[in-house]
């Protein structure tokens, strides 16, 4: 017993031992579970059976799901593009040297720190069909006749929608951001500045590369979290006008919780889980190329 | 969006409303109702019902929970939760075989899991007889092979036109019409005179499902016959949808975004001079505190849905069941506990303090004082004039799983805002409709 206690591997297991289990317990035993329920027929209070891949098949031909597969993606791709450009630029910004600095870091975390239900219910009103303070102000400045129908409408509704995730998203990501730019070491712009680079060189040829892996993880992190997104939508239409803004996590939770189609939801749950992968597999295979953080190009 | 359901305008409201309310109730009961039952020695109940929607339904529910436990000696411990999530949690009590005693709970719940429910026939019965008989819609919801009662119904929360009579006026109306065809120029009037109507059309599970069954239902189209087969796309539903097409011409803008909560703020704010709901809405005005809003009591009513084409009433509204679970150590405490709860001395001061927002399942209380205002006697009917979930074929998990889909409240949306001409939005529903009623 002593002996085996003296051995470094057998301790090292023994020491990795309650880790790994937290992790089996909450991460993989859950996430097992909903891919084999996304194989069975299971119902809210019935216990299913093995169906292989009925659940996907039916899926596939549903123009629901369909629907739902678009708008996540669409909702992603949109609302991750602009929530980098912004984070960016925010954090740029932030990292001069510009009067209350740190109060100001404070400020622009905030949109992060409201619990996301709150948030939504601001936008909720905001988004109003009678009572939105954006409609009730352009019509006040005679810019409108009739107020804007922010979710009723398919593309307002999800590019509202959108907006919202986008003001709730940016901070995150400018934080991060702003980290990484600390660490870029100033001696780098001198030298730049000698050679005679101009402002934008500077970013494009010191700054980017070399936040690259910052940005690599924050924005697997900003896909991951924005192509998951639940709440804001739940909160917002519901998956309305007529499913327009209906993602898959929604309209997974409708059919399994609310419908009772434990099984059919579960496979559409697990039907996000390629393409979160993709996400991964691209940002670490596609970003992080030592040659070209280095300044080197790809071969 | 849990945060501003209607019952949080009413909770300091109700209250008061309970005090103000008429007489006693009195009813001798039937001699032929016996009862007799004896609870487990040393009982104990758990109870999970929906959360109130009035303030007073819950201090009157507990109030009377609390006489039962003095009378009998038995501990009854109940949770409250939203009245979406209780349905997969009753689910899941029953698939497990553990959880509370019994649940109060929506819709065709019971139809679900039927035989993991006892059987409270006996029960059901005595109340009937005892209480001038249940309405027959209950026997669509909880006695599905017309012999056995799976749960003990409770009633329904009403769903009806809630309207501003100046408006009426104003538009050349003394009241609602009382056809589909009438109401629709009503609708017209209202809108020429800048006080639109309008109804939810978003991915709303109270106010979005209840109008548009009434509408389909009204022009005699149905998601599925006797046989349970898919009819959906039929002439009656796109006659139903051609119909909608126009009455949403009439609408204020904005109902295609419409969740539970947006026809009772804006009916509040004055922008919207027809809708509809329970009748929490005027009691909401009445108990206001902005006096504003009191002033718009006296101008407000109701009326039960137009009668299309079908001449008969087809309103939907929410229907609440009782279930015991076979799995309860105690299944004669639990029966006495709902049969405590369902006599008249429980049910008439819970029916005053609720303000009638559930209307009892038991012909008897139409007479109950809690109507004496004429303008709640539309709720008085909807237990009488409802259809059930699911018409007209059977309960189970393809209706409930349709319903949760927004099938129909999809399909009047594409037709009423014109993304779909009617005849399309028939046949998408209809496809959608087979794929829970598996061809």
């Amino acid at each position: 017993m002593h002996r085996l206690l003296d051995n470094r591997n057998v301790l090292g297991v023994l020491f990795l031992l309650p880790a790994g289990l937290l992790l089996v317990l909450f991460l993989t035993y859950p996430l097992g579970l909903g891919t084999w329920l996304g194989f069975t027929d299971v119902k809210i209070g019935r216990a299913g059976e093995f169906v292989g891949f009925e659940n996907f098949r039916y899926l596939a031909g549903d123009a629901v799901a369909q629907l739902s597969l678009f708008n996540t993606f669409f909702y992603t791709v949109v609302a991750s593009v602009h929530k980098f450009a912004l984070g960016l630029w925010l954090a740029v910004l932030l990292n001069e040297h510009l009067p209350f600095k740190a109060f100001l870091r404070a400020i622009v975390l905030l949109p992060f720190i409201v619990p996301t239900a709150l948030s939504a219910i601001a936008f909720w009103w905001i988004y109003d069909a009678q009572f939105s303070v954006i409609s009730w102000t352009l019509q006040r400045m005679g810019l409108i006749d009739t107020y804007i129908d922010f979710l009723g409408d398919p593309w307002m509704a999800r590019f509202s929608t959108i907006a919202a995730n986008v003001w709730r998203g940016v901070p995150f990501i400018a934080i991060c951001l702003l980290a990484g730019l600390q660490t870029i070491s100033p001696s780098l712009y001198e030298a730049a500045a000698l050679d005679g680079a101009s402002g934008w060189q500077r970013f494009r040829h010191v700054t980017l590369p070399l936040l690259t892996p910052i940005i690599a993880v924050v924005m697997t992190f900003s896909v991951l979290f924005t192509f998951t997104d639940f709440q804001l939508i739940w909160a917002l239409t519901r998956g309305g006008p007529v499913n327009a803004t209906h993602l898959m996590a929604t309209l997974s939770f409708q059919r399994a919780i609310s419908g009772g189609a434990l099984g059919e939801g579960a496979a559409l749950a697990t039907a996000m889980v390629p393409f979160l992968m993709a996400a991964i597999l691209f940002s670490y295979f596609g970003l992080q190329r030592r040659a070209w953080q280095q300044g080197g190009s790809d071969r | 969006m849990s945060k501003f359901k209607r019952r949080d305008f009413l909770k300091t409201s109700a209250v008061a409303a309970a005090g103000a309310a008429a007489g006693p109730f009195v009813w001798a009961g039937s001699a032929h109702a016996q009862w007799s039952n004896t609870p487990e020695k040393g009982a104990k109940l758990r109870v999970l019902r929906w959360k109130r929607f009035v303030q007073g339904d819950e201090d009157a529910y507990m109030a009377n929970v609390k006489k039962f436990t003095e009378k009998t000696g038995i501990e009854v411990r109940v949770d409250h939760e939203g009245w979406e999530d209780v349905r997969p949690k009753a689910a899941v009590a029953a698939n497990t075989g553990a959880g509370p005693d019994i649940i109060l709970s929506t819709n065709d719940d019971a139809n679900l899991y039927p035989d993991k429910l006892v059987d409270v026939t006996d029960l059901c019965e005595y109340l009937g007889k005892k209480y001038g008989g249940w309405y027959p819609v209950c026997q669509q919801y909880l006695k599905p092979d017309g012999k056995r009662w799976i749960g003990v119904p409770l009633g329904a929360a009403g769903n009806a036109l809630v309207y501003r009579e100046s408006a009426i006026k104003a538009a050349g109306y003394t009241s609602v019409p009382k056809d589909t065809a009438g109401f629709l120029s009503l609708m017209k009037g209202l809108k020429e005179k800048g006080m639109p109507g309008g109804f939810a059309l978003g991915n709303a599970t109270g106010d979005g499902n209840t109008w548009t069954h009434w509408l389909v239902w009204s022009h005699g189209g149905k998601l599925v016959n006797d046989k349970n087969q898919v009819v959906i796309d039929s002439p009656e539903t796109v006659k139903a949808l051609e119909y909608v097409k126009e009455l949403y011409g009439t609408f204020v803008p904005g109902t295609l975004s419409w969740l539970d909560p947006n026809n009772n703020k804006a009916f509040l704010d004055g922008q919207v001079s027809l809708t509809a709901n329970g009748i929490s809405v005027y009691f909401a005005a009445k108990n206001s505190a902005d006096p504003k809003i009191k002033e718009m009591t006296a101008d407000i009513n109701h009326s039960n849905f137009p009668i299309g084409p079908v001449g008969r009433p087809t309103e939907f509204n929410l229907f609440f069941n009782q279930m015991i679970f076979k799995y309860t150590k105690y299944p004669r405490a639990a029966k006495e506990f709902l049969r405590f709860m369902m006599e008249e001395e429980q049910v008439s001061p819970w029916l005053t303090a609720s303000i009638g927002y559930v209307t009892p399942a038991l012909t008897v209380y139409e007479k109950h004082p809690v109507w004496s205002d004429p303008k709640s006697v539309p709720y008085r009917d909807s237990m009488k004039i409802m259809l059930p979930s699911g018409y007209s074929g059977k309960m189970g998990y393809a209706s409930a799983g349709a319903l949760a889909d927004f099938i129909i409240v999809n399909m009047v949306a594409e037709a009423a805002s014109g993304s779909k001409t009617p005849k399309e939005a028939a046949e998408r529903a209809q496809k959608r409709a087979e794929r829970y009623y598996k061809v």
